[in-house]
């Protein structure tokens, strides 16, 4: 090489030269893409809630969505209000409540200002479904989900999702075989008080059977995963008790 | 290929057969590994770092000269990483599905050896329509096997390939199903993908006994 390009101004020179360009190009793929992005996970979020309250085209193994053209048509069919609420029981009724950022209302609780919760009411063969999105942790990122439940909160379906849990690991939290162990448990015990889902280890009912065990077969080799799932359905769900004790009356 | 002169036909041909990048080189394994499970995952991720190594190679031999040599690796990197970063924002705006699947997947094409090697080993020294034709053909050897092996895995451990049925339903006990046949679930861990490169690498050598090296 030149004499040129070993000199060290040159080589600070090269690096911010390199620095500006690069990171110039990135910011203009990023905005221009950003749009069409942004589409995506809003088709994405109503597929989620569709398919927790049994809204899709799964086959026997694999979990299929609603398709991304025709979602915007079954959601608009099969939800039929969209509920905030607030204080627990102030219900106002929105139809971009899918739209709200669950991770910035988490944030918002956390410094002390108050957390819009969104739940969507939807219908399906004359039964009705109170689906509410979670999120929370898992092992190495987020992890969140929508579950659909009863008046009762008694699950009916979920869905669940990960940013970076490990491959055929904790990553199977979106697998058929676990999220559909979901459907029917009980999120209350016998007495009524509110206890979530536990995700055990030491399950004695791998078939999952008992529904009012309050308890799911764990995936093995994805122990935190599936701790941070349980956490957050725990966490999360009871913060709709209240609106769902005024339901009963 | 009548393009392309002896010595450019050798820059993508090679790659392909006897000085591919996973059964010789053993690079670029551990991607390998990982999303062969399916074949959709493996044409996706050939189509990606075509595009990455095809372009970064033809970038990074513009700028040869005007590298300083200091931070080269560096300079290498960041080139890498940009070309990362607009095939994954890409992915997640045309195909979002697609992308949610390979997911971290595509933030490791920046660590795949095979890439940082051909920047280094080849595009720093030769012009740039050379070094996007080994890029591109590197690209390519690597991609083959990766469907090679994804193939395998998704036809033994699923039953199906791209997503159909081709063997019938298991559920349904269709076609081979129907005679007792079963899925071998264990096709579809990481280990059965390095037990099928094991046995290319074995093909290849036995049919080509110049491959083999000696210890």
């Amino acid at each position: 090489m030149s004499n040129r390009t070993d000199s060290n101004s040159y080589t600070i020179l090269f690096a911010v030269g390199m620095v500006l360009v690069v990171g110039a190009l990135l910011a203009f793929v990023a905005s221009s893409l950003r749009p069409k992005i942004d589409e995506n996970k809003r088709i994405e979020k109503q597929q989620n809630i569709l398919y927790a309250m049994g809204v899709n085209e799964n086959d026997e193994s694999s979990a299929i969505f609603i398709s991304d053209a025709e979602v915007a048509e079954v959601f608009e069919k099969y939800i039929t209000k969209q509920l905030v609420i607030t204080d627990g029981t102030n219900v106002e009724e929105s139809n971009d409540a899918y739209l709200i950022d669950v991770k910035k209302e988490q944030s918002n609780a956390k410094e002390g200002k108050e957390r819009k919760l969104p739940l969507f009411v939807g219908e399906k063969d004359g039964k009705k479904f109170y689906v509410a999105p979670i999120r929370g942790k898992g092992l190495w990122d987020a992890v969140w989900g929508y579950v659909a439940m009863d008046a009762n909160m008694v699950v009916q379906g979920a869905y669940f999702d990960h940013k970076g849990e490990t491959a055929g690991l904790g990553a199977n939290i979106k697998e058929r075989f676990f999220m559909d162990d979901f459907a029917g448990e009980h999120l209350k015990d016998a007495s009524g008080k509110f206890v979530g889902i536990a995700i055990s280890k030491s399950n004695a009912d791998p078939l999952n059977n008992d529904k009012t065990d309050n308890e799911v077969d764990a995936i093995a080799g994805a122990t935190i995963t599936g701790d941070g799932v349980a956490a957050m359905i725990k966490s999360e769900l009871k913060l709709y008790m209240p609106y769902f004790n005024t339901l009963k009356k | 290929m009548g393009l392309l002169s002896k010595k450019d036909q050798k820059l993508i041909l090679d790659p392909l057969a006897d000085d591919n990048p996973i059964t010789i080189q053993v690079l670029g394994i551990c991607s390998a590994l990982a999303i062969t499970a399916q074949l959709k995952a493996s044409i996706v991720m050939t189509v990606s770092v075509i595009f990455v190594l095809g372009l970064g190679n033809v970038v990074i031999s513009l700028i040869r000269n005007i590298i300083p040599s200091k931070i080269r690796i560096i300079v290498q990197l960041t080139v890498v990483a940009a070309l990362v970063i607009i095939v994954d924002q890409v992915l997640k705006a045309f195909s979002y599905q697609l992308s949610k699947e390979l997911g971290a997947f595509i933030g490791l094409i920046i660590t795949n050896c095979i890439i940082m090697g051909r920047f280094e080993a080849f595009a720093l020294g030769n012009g740039p329509w050379k070094s996007f034709l080994d890029g591109v053909g590197n690209a390519l050897g690597y991609g083959v096997i990766l469907i090679i092996v994804g193939f395998f895995r998704e036809l033994l451990g699923s039953g199906t390939l791209l997503g159909f049925k081709v063997l019938g339903d298991p559920i349904a006990k269709t076609g081979l199903y129907a005679i007792g046949y079963e899925n071998n679930g264990f096709m579809l861990l990481a280990p059965m993908a390095l037990i099928v490169v094991g046995i290319i690498i074995w093909v290849q050598r036995t049919r080509n006994k110049a491959l083999v090296e000696d210890h």
